[in-house]
């Protein structure tokens, strides 16, 4: 029978591995401290959380989530242990809910191995916390109980960690908030869900499942937020949808010869216009790559750590460990290995080779949107009338097969700002590099995301504004300053940067009240232009003040829903002295580096795939001649 | 024609007319048992999940089930969750596809499994059924059905294992308790 407990109550366990499950409803972050006979924690390896989920006899989740399976071996947990403290803490500086108040009372289980529960405990009357000790495990004359604790803090990890005794707490609490928004600002917004008619040729048929969003990722990206207040408009449009494109009808594959894929073709996946079926096409071999990557990395592993218990069991045979029989095994063990990943390698190729070859055929078929700025359509690029579903804003691989090249396709509008990491402890690359010329890198790739963005929006919807607070990048905006596509020249000086932020938040403020009123455009004062905003700032925090800080968090938070975005050239390390509080900034940004780096995961696998900016081939004019003819369209075509 | 397999029996899985299967799927279906007494009638709905564990020389390497729908490798793909079970009208209530020619190449076994998410037992189940079809043309080609229930929480149906250059289902039948497939393990191991 299950013991429900009430706060204060404790119950025996009647073994030592057990299992704790969480479920919240809502994402959460689930830790554990291990405390001494008086309940201290005498450091921080003494505790588990998403950054350091590990510790002997216990593991935690490294994500936040709404459901949470701890792991407990309550044996292995080291003499010194006498008391397991299993706390949950909502993440911060996300959409998510910063207090208990606002979400559903979590409940936690203990279960045994075989899945018989053996206690459980409501966590209710939460208010203000933010985080909250729920269970204690505890040592009693040799036997271990479980009591309900409940109890929350206010002040959040660093003040529930202080009261248990951890020095420099707050540390710790920054350190664990860091890595869930590790976490979440290195993971690739979730996939468009699969349709059933789909069918890529791999999917074995009708009915394939939608591929499964890890905990803590972000929501779906496939839907736009709409901003609706209360009455305010609501689109009914299906958000998938484009209305005025009759579905053409789509490519048809040549049959295939017997024993042989069918040959690849542009557009073969589901959707209503070619635009559509290009980016399923595009996000289905991001999906294929990273499972038939998975397949072989796996096989590989089970080969290396099988070879090495065969290595091991012939070395410790006394008999085998001289002479030649114990060679002859060793020997075994290294052929079955190469056997194996020979075989999986086998695999990997084939698979390479078709993805490959679709790749091939699609890369030259891309519209400007999701071209390279090396490929040809660019040459005849003209400013559009329609803004695409989405944008390339470079290119993803893997190390099996660096040439193999993802295009990472973003959602337009955008749903989050950009991040361009100036900073030199992002990778091992940018770590040798002089940091002038990263910092110069930083702003190119700025620059050419700005371009990419500016050319796929129509003309007088997207405008762009840019503060460079020093103009130490002066030379480097010169494609966006001399082509005419920003609406005044890169704001300088103190005084530039609290009128370019004055001016955005005030436009957030008024577009917001516009939505809540119910009245969208009418409401907005005449000569309002109502495209979308991008602001591009450089040096941060060079020439920011409190205020002008508080501005830029508002935007940050306030602005993706009201159509302003923000793309930060920072260096993290830079803005150090301000502390945790621009830790929900950084969060809210996806963090793209000027130079490759691997530090994005996808959204099934969660490899670590290497990302490379959108930069133009080196003498290529490409992006100077496409601003430019952006510019000519600005100045030319009527308001 | 379909191969009514009996507990333990193996079957070597090809197509019709030879040639190598590439696709299947394994379809698990089952009904609420009606209720004895004044309400007969009300049959309660029962919670069952699937789920299929991708073992490599009898290490598990990968789980399918209702939170992780797809094995990393993308060679097994579940359906969704049922979370009343059937109709009664002897359909598949929940649908696990193997790719087999996907399948990475140190997986030598996947083995299906069962088990009451709500607790209830399988003598609250009736006609639950596991059967093998080959997805390219929609074909039975195995299926085993359970005798009757009993007072335990899941069963270990049947696996699917390489067998020389193909494959071959083995119905395994064996009553288990627990209510995820974690709680499993320990059953399943000798079935390996």
């Amino acid at each position: 029978m299950t013991a429900e407990l009430v706060r204060g109550q404790n119950h025996p366990l009647p073994g030592t591995r057990l299992e704790i499950r969480v479920s919240a409803g809502t994402p959460v972050v689930a830790g554990a401290t291990l405390g001494d006979e008086q309940g201290r924690v005498l450091g921080a390896e003494r505790v588990a959380h998403p950054g350091s989920p590990t510790l002997p006899g216990l593991e935690v989740s490294r994500q936040a989530a709404a459901d949470h399976r701890l792991a407990v071996d309550l044996e292995a947990l080291g003499e010194g242990v006498h008391r397991v403290h299993v706390l949950l803490a909502l993440p911060l500086g996300t959409a998510g809910p910063s207090r208990f108040a606002a979400v559903a009372a979590p409940f936690v289980a203990v279960t045994a191995l075989d899945g018989t529960e053996i206690a459980s405990f409501t966590l209710t009357g939460l208010d203000a916390e933010s985080a909250v000790v729920a269970l204690e495990l505890y040592r009693r004359q040799g036997a271990w109980k479980i009591r309900a604790i409940g109890q929350g803090y206010a002040g959040g990890l660093a003040d529930l960690l202080a009261d248990q005794g951890l020095p420099e707490a707050g540390r710790l609490a920054a350190t664990i908030q860091d890595a869930i928004a590790l976490g979440a600002s290195r993971s690739v917004a979730a996939p468009p869900p699969r349709t059933s008619d789909d069918a890529r040729v791999r999917t074995p048929g009708p009915g394939a499942a939608v591929g499964p969003t890890p905990a803590g990722a972000e929501p779906p990206a496939a839907v736009p937020q709409q901003p609706v207040g209360d009455g305010g408009p609501i689109n009914y449009a299906h958000p998938r949808r484009r209305t005025g494109t009759p579905p053409s009808p789509a490519p048809v594959a040549p049959p295939a010869a017997p024993g042989e894929p069918a040959p690849p073709v542009a557009g073969d996946a589901g959707g209503w216009s070619m635009d559509e079926r290009l980016y399923n096409q595009v996000w289905g071999m991001f999906e294929d790559l990273a499972r038939a990557v998975a397949a072989y990395r796996s096989a590989v592993d089970f080969a290396d750590s099988r070879m090495e218990q065969e290595l091991d069991r012939a070395l410790s045979d006394p008999r085998g460990r001289m002479g030649s029989a114990g060679e002859r095994a060793r020997e075994e063990a290294r052929v079955k290995r190469e056997d194996l990943v020979g075989r999986a390698r086998e695999a990997l190729d084939r698979d390479l080779a078709q993805l490959t070859a679709e790749s091939e055929v699609v890369e030259p078929a891309l519209p400007p949107p999701y071209a390279r700025w090396d490929n040809p359509v660019w040459h005849a690029y003209r400013v559009p009338m329609e803004l695409p579903m989405a944008l390339r804003i470079g290119d993803l691989t893997l190390p099996e097969q660096p040439e193999l090249r993802i295009p990472m396709l973003v959602r337009l509008p955008l749903e989050r700002g950009l991040w361009i990491d100036s900073g030199r402890g992002g990778s091992d690359e940018a770590a040798f590099m002089d940091p002038d010329r990263l910092k110069g890198l930083a702003v190119d790739t700025a620059v050419a995301v700005a371009a990419r963005l500016l050319a796929v929006y129509p003309a007088h919807e997207f405008a762009v504004h840019v503060i460079d607070p020093a103009g130490s990048a002066a030379g480097r905006l010169a494609p966006l300053t001399r082509s005419g596509v920003l609406s005044a020249p890169p704001a300088a000086g103190a005084a530039g940067v609290s009128e370019v932020l004055a001016r955005l938040t005030e436009r957030v403020d008024l577009v917001q009240m516009a939505v809540r009123a119910g009245a969208g455009a009418d409401a907005l004062p005449p000569g309002m232009d109502t495209g979308e905003q991008l602001l591009i700032v450089n040096d941060f925090p060079h020439g920011f003040d409190d205020r002008a800080l508080n501005q830029l968090r508002y935007l940050a938070d306030e602005g993706p829903s009201v159509g302003v975005h923000l793309l930060m050239v920072a260096d993290r390390e830079d803005a150090s002295e301000y502390g945790p509080v621009l830790q929900p900034l950084w969060r809210s940004l996806l963090r793209l580096t000027p130079v490759p780096d691997d530090h994005l995961a996808d959204p099934w696998v969660g490899h670590a795939w290497t990302y490379e900016p959108p930069l133009a081939p080196p003498g290529s004019r490409v992006l100077e001649q496409v601003l430019g003819q952006v510019g000519e369209a600005r100045a030319t075509w009527p308001h | 024609m379909t191969v009514n397999l009996s507990k333990g029996q193996a079957i070597s899985l090809e197509k019709q007319g030879g040639g190598t299967l590439t696709a299947v799927r394994m379809g698990l279906g089952w009904q609420a048992a009606p209720r004895r007494g004044l309400f007969g009638k009300r049959t309660q709905e029962i919670d069952l999940d699937a789920s299929a564990v991708l073992f490599a020389d009898k290490q598990p390497v990968d789980v399918v089930f209702f939170r992780h729908l797809v094995s990393d490798d993308g060679s097994v793909r579940h359906t969704g969750d049922n979370l009343v079970g059937g109709a009664g009208q002897g359909g598949d209530d929940e649908s696990i596809l193997v790719d087999l020619s996907r399948v990475p190449v140190h997986i030598d076994q996947i083995v299906f499994t069962v088990n009451s998410f709500t607790g209830q037992t399988f003598q609250e189940v009736q006609n639950a059924f596991c059967r093998l079809v080959d997805e390219t043309n929609g074909q039975e080609l195995a299926r085993y059905t359970l005798d009757g229930g009993g007072q335990y929480t899941a069963q270990i149906m049947a696996k699917v294992h390489r067998a020389g250059a193909g494959w071959q289902m083995t119905a395994i039948g064996n009553a288990a308790n627990g209510r995820t497939f974690q709680d499993l393990m320990p059953a399943i191991l000798p079935h390996l």
